[in-house]
């Protein structure tokens, strides 16, 4: 006990021994680095309004950059901001502008190399080449933070928030719009990225590698130039995340390219031309998702094994399911389907005919997509009914074999 | 010429045949939207009705009017009034009692219950597919004068431009997938009225069936207004070409 108290009282001795360092035009420091040069260790730096331009700021020490009232850093569309190479740094309500733009170097508002304990929380970045760009830095919290830009072209902007070689971050609560890709990813693993807005990026709302093992919840994905790519990864957990027009021929509200062991759960797919399209995942489970007024609900590639599609709704959307081959190793079962045109007539809301979900024009149009031209014509209508009754070129082994009457509760 | 067409307007109201056309459409329009409770769905569904009635009973019906109206004709003839004038007052009058048929079955109904841009369109199109097929049946008519050959040969133009065309088209596509074909399907769509009607119709009310690089194209050009007046003036073409064709064989024909 005596213990617990010396060592309560030497933390309150050390928190008191923390300074606070004030900069304004009226304070006795004028300038931010001026003041980060001068704190300690532990210390704050509180940044009191206006406009700072100081070019790039480097921060190799343990402290706390509080802004009020938003001060303005300006890095006059030259500079990089502030580059943090230290331990337990924060960098609280700043708002950072017009970076400048690279080609070789990737320009950020905050770049944190081999930080750990990095903490950024509700800042503004206005007009940034990278917004936050993480490198080999663990236990980083970003949240809260608004980041928007204006580039016209893919190669002029970076990510908003950018890390690399990471692990256990956190990413909460933040707005990313009109950047390159709004959250990307590269080896970064354990970390979880929730409650986001992530929309109108020039490329990806969220894009990862390598990233294993990570959870994305309650993020929305909205108009991102092509939706949201994750590639190479396994164990990865996705759900109540909203996925809403993607629009496109290459726009995809969900691309999944060789990912394993992952859980999609609970998502809500709306008006995307490809909701999901799968690509080489194996073992994956797709649970309790809405699919809405997509073109396409679900593509899966013959090249995908092992995965489950379980309590799904597919509503509105033109053509439910496609893929590109006859082989079938994925499991569809128990999804509400509102083309399903069976009965039930033991009244146990199962369906008592299996569903098939691929029809054949949408195996035509994917081999010729031209012919969308037909679509909806008495022709069409006369082929895709003739292959329900006797299926040959779609995979007959994929069917629905318990499709629900009703549709699942929508979340 | 406006004193024939009113005789043969009314006589065509009166006709129990399109009073039983324009209770049918009212019925499938008013079921459709008491079906479904998507708009959005019971449009398109209305629109593949639209697509292969219309057509269909225009160029039927009209076929067979051509051919009970023949002593009528020759009556006429016997007048001393031109072949142009009885001809233009028999093509104006049979498409304006259909119109009016469609437009009091379909039109009507859309407007109370879902009137928006592209019911516009339908009702647009389900206009003007009535006024080429109307004149499709009189290039069927003129070309014989045995009445079952001339059903037979309009019961054909629509079977053609309903189905076989679009067999046709998805056979070429087919055949030369390899290649870009966005503009050659876009002159095929021209080739065939129908085509163009639902095409139109569906850029405005199907987005997502529009899809990928094909679907993008078709929007770039159907959804910009020189698109939608490149096709209304291509079935302006539809009209005037099978109606002309007609009109040079009537008038040169011994009745």
């Amino acid at each position: 006990m005596r213990l617990v108290l010396f060592i309560g009282f030497l933390l309150l001795v050390a928190n008191l021994m923390a300074n606070t360092l004030e900069v304004s035009a009226t304070s006795k420091w004028k300038t931010i680095r001026s003041a980060i040069s001068a704190a300690a260790k532990g210390d704050t730096v509180r940044i009191l309004p206006g406009t700072y331009r100081e070019g790039n700021l480097v921060i190799q020490k343990s402290i706390t950059l509080l802004g009020v009232n938003y001060p303005i850093v300006d890095g006059e569309n030259k500079f990089e901001l502030f580059t943090i190479a230290a331990n337990h740094v924060s960098v609280i309500g700043i708002r950072m502008i017009n970076t400048g733009v690279g080609s070789i170097n990737d320009i950020s508002a905050i770049n944190a190399i081999e930080s750990d304990d990095l903490r950024v929380l509700n800042n503004q970045f206005e007009n940034t080449f990278f917004g936050i760009h993480l490198a080999n830095s663990s236990h980083t919290r970003i949240e809260g933070n608004v980041l928007h830009s204006n580039a016209q072209a893919e190669h002029q902007i970076g990510n908003g928030i950018h890390a690399w070689k990471c692990d256990s971050i956190r990413i909460e609560n933040n707005q990313v719009s009109g950047h390159r890709d709004g959250i990307y990813f590269e080896f970064v693993t354990n970390s979880v990225v929730q409650h986001n807005n992530s929309h109108h990026n020039m490329r990806y709302g969220l894009h990862f590698m390598f990233s294993h093992n990570d959870v994305y919840q309650y993020n929305t994905f909205k108009s991102n130039g092509a939706g949201v790519a994750v590639m190479y990864t396994k164990g990865v957990t996705m759900r109540h995340n909203q996925f809403i027009d993607n629009w496109g021929s290459s726009s995809y509200g969900l691309l999944l390219k060789d990912i394993r062991d992952s859980h999609i759960t609970q998502n809500r797919f709306d008006k995307n031309t490809i909701a999901i399209y799968m690509e080489g995942c194996s073992r994956s489970k797709f649970e309790s998702n809405t699919f809405h007024e997509n073109g396409w609900a679900v593509k899966v590639q013959s090249n995908c094994d092992g995965n489950v599609f379980i309590k799904n709704n597919f509503l509105s959307n033109t053509f439910d399911m496609a893929t590109n081959g006859t082989l079938v190793l994925n499991t569809v079962d128990a999804n509400y389907w509102d083309k399903y045109r069976g009965y039930d007539l033991n009244k146990d809301q199962i369906g008592d005919v299996p569903f098939h979900p691929v029809n054949l024009y949408s195996m035509i149009i994917e081999k010729m997509p031209s012919s969308v031209m037909l679509w909806r014509s008495f022709l069409v209508y006369m082929l895709d009914r003739s292959e329900e009754v006797i299926p040959s070129i779609t995979p007959e082994e994929l069917k629905d074999n318990h499709p629900a009457m009703r549709s699942y509760p929508l979340l | 010429m406006i004193k024939i067409g009113k005789y043969i307007l009314y006589d065509m109201v009166r006709n129990r045949f399109v009073m039983a056309y324009t209770f049918f459409l009212l019925l499938v329009t008013l079921s459709m939207f008491s079906l479904d409770s998507d708009p959005g769905k019971s449009t398109i569904s209305l629109m593949n009705i639209v697509l292969l009635v219309v057509p269909l009973v225009s160029i039927v019906f009209t076929t067979i009017h051509f051919y009970n109206s023949y002593e009528f004709m020759e009556m006429l003839l016997a007048q001393p009034v031109h072949r142009k004038t009885i001809y233009f007052a028999e093509y104006l009058s049979v498409s304006i009692a259909l119109s009016v048929a469609f437009l009091s079955g379909v039109a009507l109904p859309l407007c109370v219950f879902n009137f928006n841009e592209s019911t516009l369109y339908l009702i647009l199109i389900g206009v003007m597919l009535t006024f080429i097929f109307v004149a499709l049946a009189f290039a069927a008519s003129v070309a014989t004068r045995d009445k079952a050959r001339a059903i037979g040969i309009a019961l054909l133009f629509w079977f053609y431009f309903a189905i076989i065309y679009d067999g046709l088209v998805l056979y070429i596509i087919y055949t030369f997938s390899d290649y870009p074909m966005e503009k050659v399907t876009l002159s095929l769509v021209s080739l065939n009225p129908i085509d163009l009607a639902r095409i139109v119709i569906l850029l405005k009310l199907d987005v997502s069936a529009m899809m990928g690089y094909t679907g993008a194209f078709y929007q770039n050009f159907f959804g910009s207004g020189g698109g939608i007046i490149y096709s209304l003036l291509i079935m302006i073409v539809w009209i005037l070409l099978p109606l002309l064709i007609a009109h040079r064989k009537f008038c040169l024909k011994d009745i």
